[in-house]
């Protein structure tokens, strides 16, 4: 057990403090394109200094960060305020993917521009009739000529607007077992047939698309990994998704822990022992979160598989984060309710936590079926 | 950042598991919780392993290891609910051998680390160990003493954990010189341990109970309301682990944080121990609310370390003016 970084880590993470405090991001703004500029400006930034994917390996133009290195990587990002990049869907789950099931031309021709940020990419597995339920997804792809027609529909489609590539699961074969008959495309966005429109959310802002689809085109060469094997090519790039990002938002849950807890100093409030024991107990969760993941990482290292703490503390995360902004709801009063306030906001945006990225029901669910070992829940 | 065990702790780990699976299954637990006597058997095969003397430095007769393989065996002591004095005897001698004087440490640690001793540790409404202990440490006010057993005036209480021996605790004794609050931090990591142990058994009854047994036709471990129970043990036992874990390894290797790492090991363990037995009671149903199933010897011993740990609101609110105070620094 040795919880401190290696020469070689603080080394990393003194060269990229090093190189953020010269590239400061400057301040988040508010509205909602300006914000997507912002990320996309930094994101160019990160690529020219060789920071856009720092787990991808070299030959990609990544540097071949190790996972504690790239835990680093990401929570440095969040320390220094800077933004996720605008292509963290390409970067973090589309990139791995393909490394893993893409034809070699298909690495040529799609993860420079993923790195460089010039073409944007999106996620289109959920459905309105299948979210939580994945395998029951409607879209369909039919052959033709040398590619392939595609009609349906998704939704929660993050960053669509702004998207060259679609990350597509769809139904090639309708008689086959429901996991079977599926397969990953790569959709090109900028055609008439894919239609976008913005679903409003409780914060007003739109984060999220639903995606209509009527007779889209896809090149046979945008197949990924074979026809009918969707569900397994699919599955890599869930897996990618909960691992990188936990350390961002960990960090970010922290500053903004650190942030409310200096307010309520500076107003006295921490005399109340109320107060005081509830803000601790948020600092115990942030703490532990952190601790829980690096744990994680521990476990990939030395064993080659996640332990039971990977599926921890993406649930870890949205509880705590969602319990922050009640108390700062709480403690702030009717000023933390005001909109265009960060806690106003925040107070918002934190109900979607426990919903993006797998609600906590189904975490549960994981924890029990696969931590666990228990029976599986029934299932009409 | 490596949170793994190293080879010989993990050694230590299995060495203990399947020893206390072996001489310490749930009868025995039993057996001396019902007589009111704890296991001599199992204290003698310990003190013969060397057990207790496991982090008292090779000077004072121990074995020289650290805060994180105490630790270890303290986990795997909890899992077994053990029915020993060892916790008692292992909290006054880390406090000895961290905060007391040269003559305090010649004079007590032999005997504690070969288990000639038993030692007792605690505040005067409650001292684990107390009863027949031969030097007691006892914290008030945050400093501490400690006491032949001739000089304390202890009176056994009969706490609702029958599985180990308590006592109120008075007398004057002698101040332990040095740095108290660590030797409190220390303490504290090792209680933790012990109700990391508490908390993995209590879920792994759980897991293995609700996965047997029926009802409507499928195992009621099938159903979401029950899964979702155990899943939320899991995060409260992982939870406590990682904190535990810290405040171990911080004691041995980063003194300057062990304030912090202790304070969430305090605020994390108790809580988690008392709501995961409790948890494996409900989980359990009808069963688990008769003395007949094992379950409740892990609630007990749950709401006797944590109350040994201190309160987690207490810890909590400290915490939260420490960060407030590191900020303005």
């Amino acid at each position: 057990m040795d919880l401190t970084f290696s020469e070689r880590e603080l080394a990393f993470r003194d060269e990229l403090r090093a190189w953020l405090a010269a590239n400061d991001p400057g301040p988040e703004p508010a509205e909602e394109r300006a914000h997507y500029a912002w990320r996309r400006d930094f994101q160019r930034r990160l690529y020219e200094g060789g920071w856009a994917a720092v787990h991808w390996p070299p030959e990609h133009g990544g540097r071949g960060a190790t996972l504690t290195e790239s835990a680093i990587f990401f929570e440095e990002l969040g320390r220094a305020r800077a933004p996720l990049p605008a292509n963290v869907l390409g970067i973090l789950l589309g990139g791995p993917t393909l490394m893993v099931w893409g034809t070699d031309a298909q690495k040529d021709r799609f993860l420079g521009p993923i790195l460089s940020g010039e073409e944007i990419w999106c996620q289109g597995f959920s459905e309105p009739d299948a979210g939580s339920d994945l395998a029951a997804l409607k879209t369909r792809a039919v052959p033709d000529g040398d590619g392939w027609r595609v009609t349906g529909q998704k939704v929660w489609t993050s960053g669509a607007q702004y998207s060259k590539w679609c990350m597509l699961v769809a139904r090639t074969d309708t008689e086959a077992a429901k996991h079977k008959g599926l397969t990953y495309f790569l959709m090109d966005m900028e055609q008439d047939a894919v239609q976008v429109r913005p679903l409003r959310q409780i914060t007003g802002e739109s984060e999220f698309n639903e995606l209509f689809i009527e007779d889209a085109w896809i090149a046979g060469d945008c197949l990924v990994g074979g026809v009918g094997n969707g569900w397994k090519v699919a599955l890599t790039t869930l897996m990618n998704e909960r691992a990188g990002l936990a350390f961002f938002l960990q960090v970010r849950l922290r500053r903004m822990l650190d942030d409310l807890i200096d307010e309520a100093a500076a107003r006295g409030l921490l005399e109340d022992d109320v107060v005081a024991d509830r803000l601790g107990a948020l600092h115990v969760k942030a703490e532990i979160l952190r601790l829980t993941a690096y744990r994680g990482l521990t476990a990939i290292e030395r064993y080659g598989q996640p332990g039971p703490e990977g599926s921890l503390t993406k649930w870890m995360w949205s509880d705590a984060n969602q319990e922050l902004a009640q108390v700062a709801a709480d403690v702030l009063g009717p000023e933390a309710l005001l909109q265009g306030t960060r806690w106003g906001y925040e107070l918002m945006r934190a109900r979607g936590n426990s919903i993006e990225g797998g609600t906590t029901e189904i975490l549960k669910n994981i924890v029990a079926e696969r931590v666990l070992g228990l029976p599986r829940a029934g299932r009409a | 950042m490596n949170f793994g065990f190293s080879e010989d702790q993990q050694t230590i780990k299995a060495t203990a598991r399947e020893l206390l699976a072996d001489r310490s299954p749930m009868a025995r637990v039993r057996e001396a919780a019902e007589s009111g006597a704890a296991d001599d058997d199992l204290r003698r095969e310990l003190c013969e392993l060397g057990w207790p003397g496991i982090a008292v430095p090779e000077k004072h007769g121990g074995q020289g290891l650290g805060a994180v393989e105490l630790a270890v065996l303290l986990e795997e002591l909890g899992y077994a609910v053990a029915a020993t004095p060892f916790l008692g005897s292992v909290l006054a001698a880390a406090a000895i051998a961290h905060a007391g004087d040269d003559g305090q440490r010649a004079r007590w640690l032999p005997g504690l680390a070969s288990g000639e001793l038993a030692g007792a540790f605690g505040g005067p409404a409650l001292a684990v160990g107390a009863p027949g202990a031969d030097v007691l440490v006892l914290v008030e006010g945050g400093a501490a003493r400690v006491l032949a057993a001739a000089d304390a005036d202890v009176e056994p209480l009969a706490t609702v954990d029958p599985t180990r021996a308590y006592g109120r605790v008075a007398g004057e004794g002698e101040p332990l010189p040095g740095d108290v609050a660590g030797a409190l931090d220390r303490g504290a990591a090792a209680i933790a341990a012990e109700l990391v142990g508490v908390c993995q058994r209590a879920l792994d009854m759980t897991v293995a109970y609700v996965s047997e047994r029926r009802q409507f036709g499928i195992p009621v471990g099938a159903f979401q309301a029950v899964a979702h129970r155990c899943a939320q043990m899991l995060l409260q036992t992982e939870g406590a682990r990682s904190a535990t874990y810290f405040a171990a390894w911080a004691a041995d290797a980063a003194p300057d944080r062990l304030a912090e790492a202790a304070g969430l090991a305090r605020a994390a363990a108790g809580t988690a121990a008392t709501e995961v037995t409790g948890s494996a009671i409900q989980a359990h149903g009808g069963i688990g609310f008769t003395w007949e199933a094992d379950v409740h010897w892990l609630f007990k011993r749950a709401q006797l370390d944590a109350a040994l740990l201190g309160g987690g609101s207490t810890a909590r609110i400290a915490l939260a003016r420490l960060v407030a105070g590191r900020a303005a620094a």
